[in-house]
């Protein structure tokens, strides 16, 4: 097959090792530590799906976005949610086109299982053109078993059966992202066919590059004074910890109230609703926010 | 193929997979053989690829995460001293059984007639082994019983549903572009999961038998429940009771329990139920019924907290109490009247069939605990 070898040079060039795929990624204004480049680089090699697990705001569906950057790909997201099934993740028919034609051909015979009636949902998509998409499946956690269980047997064979039509396959491997907030446990048989990456929340450092690569116009003390304030609130027990994108805005909102006349401490205080925002949390930490916001400062 | 035909550079990578199996670690052999795949991929150049290697393909859960370091330590740095495990006690404690596989319930079985062996075991814990009552009726009407959501999924039906474009379209094609009366579908309704919070501490000594009895029939009758039980730890007691003998179910689950008729510490072993993620989504759109007396002693600002955590994320949330049963109770502590605001239901929990009926009745509306309770006093 020449399209796969085609397929295979153009993965192997773009990741070459886990620096290379670091570098590319922070070219896509996405900073990777170096073991979540390194998962990638293997997923990527070893044509394995990737399992990115991590707690609400670190950046997971980020990072799919990412690579579909990095591989010079368009992403296809598959939004999961109790209830999900297959005519909205495999495909569907196009009903009423089927009947209209139906008429419309009258005596004529007309195959009504024809391509320009079936609705490509985003499995099928990818299975397509899997050298110009990637398809990302967020939030996998929130399906029930039994979707776990269809997209087992996609991501093992890369295939679709449709019954009218026969079996379609993926003429190469797909690269395909994963992601769970870990509300329940995922089955064992997923983890395994899975190249696996927990993401942490990053440290401080790191947070204040992402934050200066992520706002709009802000100076560096502002990103680290954010940065290391909000790594102290999230060592605090809060309902919902602040993730990276609120921190962003945090950073955002705190200069746009210090160029409309507020002094910096208190452009942080008043600018706290975007980074938290749980009635309960705020009463919990407006106390002590004074000292953070100040530590932070220093 | 066997281990003598593999580079000799392999043996340790195989070896690593062996031994955290042996540690219940679950790996696959086509983990084994991702993983040392990736280590020649990226190399390897340091023992540091071979970590990241190890992390990213055998795939430990971040529970156990500090384990399998401690094993990567001792295996591949011969740093023994890492295992030595350390527990912190400061935090409560959370036995899940969810490891537990199906052999040992088997053996558990086996163990049936062994009295003295296990005598030491039956020391610590206690013995439920005593003869039915009306459990049995309970049981078959908890499936029909219990609340319902509409599901996402449809089902056909022949009247009060939207049109099923799918199957119509085939009758149409089968009877020659004819239109017979269209086919209907309609969303289902599945019942909603049970969770039950069962207070084992001392003050709750006369009730605990009972209420795992309770448990038990409804783990057998309804499809989606949990059973938890606090007092100064939290212990998941799911697996036990679903062995469908009673007499051994219950034998299983008070050895699991290991906080009998101690004290209770009821605000921080439910905010340690939802501090672990898999528990709290289970709360989520879950009828939670507690059973407990509520004597928090001292602060109850951490149970308040919890009970606001809990009844945010629950359909239902319900206090069962033997206290109640006496008609002079009245919700009258310092805990008990800072929670009666979250509580859906209030109720007695002193007799077994009142608390079955009460089950019952969770899919019928009920006016408010705090109303109910504003009317008595």
């Amino acid at each position: 097959m020449p399209k796969a070898t085609a397929q295979i040079t153009s993965t192997e060039t773009v990741a070459t090792s886990p620096e290379a795929v670091a570098s590319r990624l922070a070219a896509s204004r996405y900073l990777a530590d170096e073991s979540l480049a390194t998962a990638i680089f293997l997923a990527i090699r070893l044509g394995k799906p990737l399992l990115l697990e991590g707690a609400p705001g670190v950046g997971k569906t980020e990072a799919a976005k990412a690579i579909a950057e990095l591989l010079g790909r368009e992403l296809v997201r598959l939004q999961c949610y109790e209830g999900i099934d297959a005519a909205h993740a495999l495909y569907e028919w196009n009903y009423q086109r089927q009947l209209l034609a139906i008429r419309h051909a009258g005596e004529h015979e007309i195959d009504i299982y024809d391509d320009r009636f079936l609705i490509a949902r985003p499995l099928l998509q990818v299975l397509k053109a899997p050298e110009k998409r990637v398809l990302l499946v967020d939030e996998i956690d929130r399906s029930d078993h039994e979707f776990e269980a269809l997209l087992l047997e996609f991501l093992s064979d890369f295939q679709i059966s449709i019954p009218e039509r026969g079996t379609i396959s993926a003429r190469t491997q797909p690269v395909v992202i994963l992601t769970s907030n870990r509300t329940r446990e995922l089955a064992e048989a997923l983890r395994r066919r899975c190249v696996y990456h927990w993401i942490t929340y990053p440290d401080a450092e790191r947070e204040a590059e992402i934050i200066m690569l992520r706002a709009g116009d802000i100076a560096q003390a502002t990103a680290r004074a954010v940065a290391s304030a909000v790594r102290d609130i999230r060592a605090r027990p809060l309902a919902k910890p602040p993730g990276i994108a609120e921190a962003v805005e945090w950073a955002n909102a705190a200069t746009i109230l210090e160029k409309g006349g507020s002094p910096w401490p208190q452009a942080f205080r008043r600018a706290i609703g975007v980074l938290i925002k749980d009635e309960e949390d705020l009463s919990c930490i407006a106390p002590e926010l004074g000292r953070i916001v100040e530590e932070a400062l220093a | 193929m066997s281990p003598a035909a593999l580079p000799r550079a392999a043996a340790p990578l195989l070896g690593f997979g062996r031994l955290l199996r042996r540690y219940g670690f679950p790996i696959a052999p086509e983990q084994v053989s991702s993983f040392m795949q990736a280590v020649t991929l990226l190399g390897p150049r340091s023992m540091a690829d071979i970590h990241e290697a190890a992390l990213a393909t055998l795939a430990p859960t971040p529970d156990r995460r500090d384990e399998f370091e401690a094993h990567f330590q001792s295996y591949f740095y011969g740093n023994a001293a890492a295992l030595a495990e350390g527990d912190a006690d400061e935090e409560t404690r959370i036995k899940d059984d969810s490891g537990a596989s199906d052999e040992e319930t088997e053996v558990a079985r086996r163990e049936e007639g062994g009295e003295l062996s296990s005598a030491s075991e039956q020391l610590g814990s206690r013995d439920f082994r005593r003869n039915g009552d009306g459990l049995d009726a309970f049981r078959r009407k908890l499936a029909a019983a219990l609340p319902a959501r509409r599901s996402f999924r449809t089902m056909r039906t022949r009247s009060r549903g939207s049109l099923d474009l799918r199957r119509s379209l085939r009758e149409i094609v089968s009877a020659d572009g004819d239109i017979p009366s269209p086919l209907l579908r309609r969303r289902q309704t599945v019942p909603r999961k049970l969770l039950m919070l069962i207070d084992v501490s001392g003050s709750m000594k006369l009730y605990t038998a009972d209420y795992l009895k309770l448990a038990h029939a409804v783990l057998q009758g309804a499809d989606r429940a949990e059973v938890f039980t606090f007092g100064t730890r939290l212990t998941r007691i799911t697996s036990g009771l679903r062995i469908r003998d009673r007499g051994q179910a219950l034998a299983r689950a008070a050895a699991q329990v290991d906080d009998w008729d101690g004290g209770t510490r009821m605000g921080l072993t439910l905010l340690a139920f939802l501090s672990v993620p898999r528990f709290s989504a289970f709360a989520r759109g879950a009828a939670v019924v507690i059973l407990s007396d509520a004597l928090e002693r001292g602060d109850h600002a951490e149970l308040e907290m919890a009970m606001r955590r809990l009844s945010a994320r629950a359909f239902r949330l319900s206090l069962a109490t033997p206290l109640a049963g006496d008609p002079r109770f009245r919700p009258a502590t310092a805990a008990l009247r800072a929670i009666l605001p979250l509580l859906d239901d209030l109720v007695d929990g002193s007799s077994l069939s009142g608390l079955a009926d009460f089950i019952l009745s969770l899919a019928r509306t009920a006016p408010v605990a705090e109303a109910i309770w504003k009317r008595v006093s």
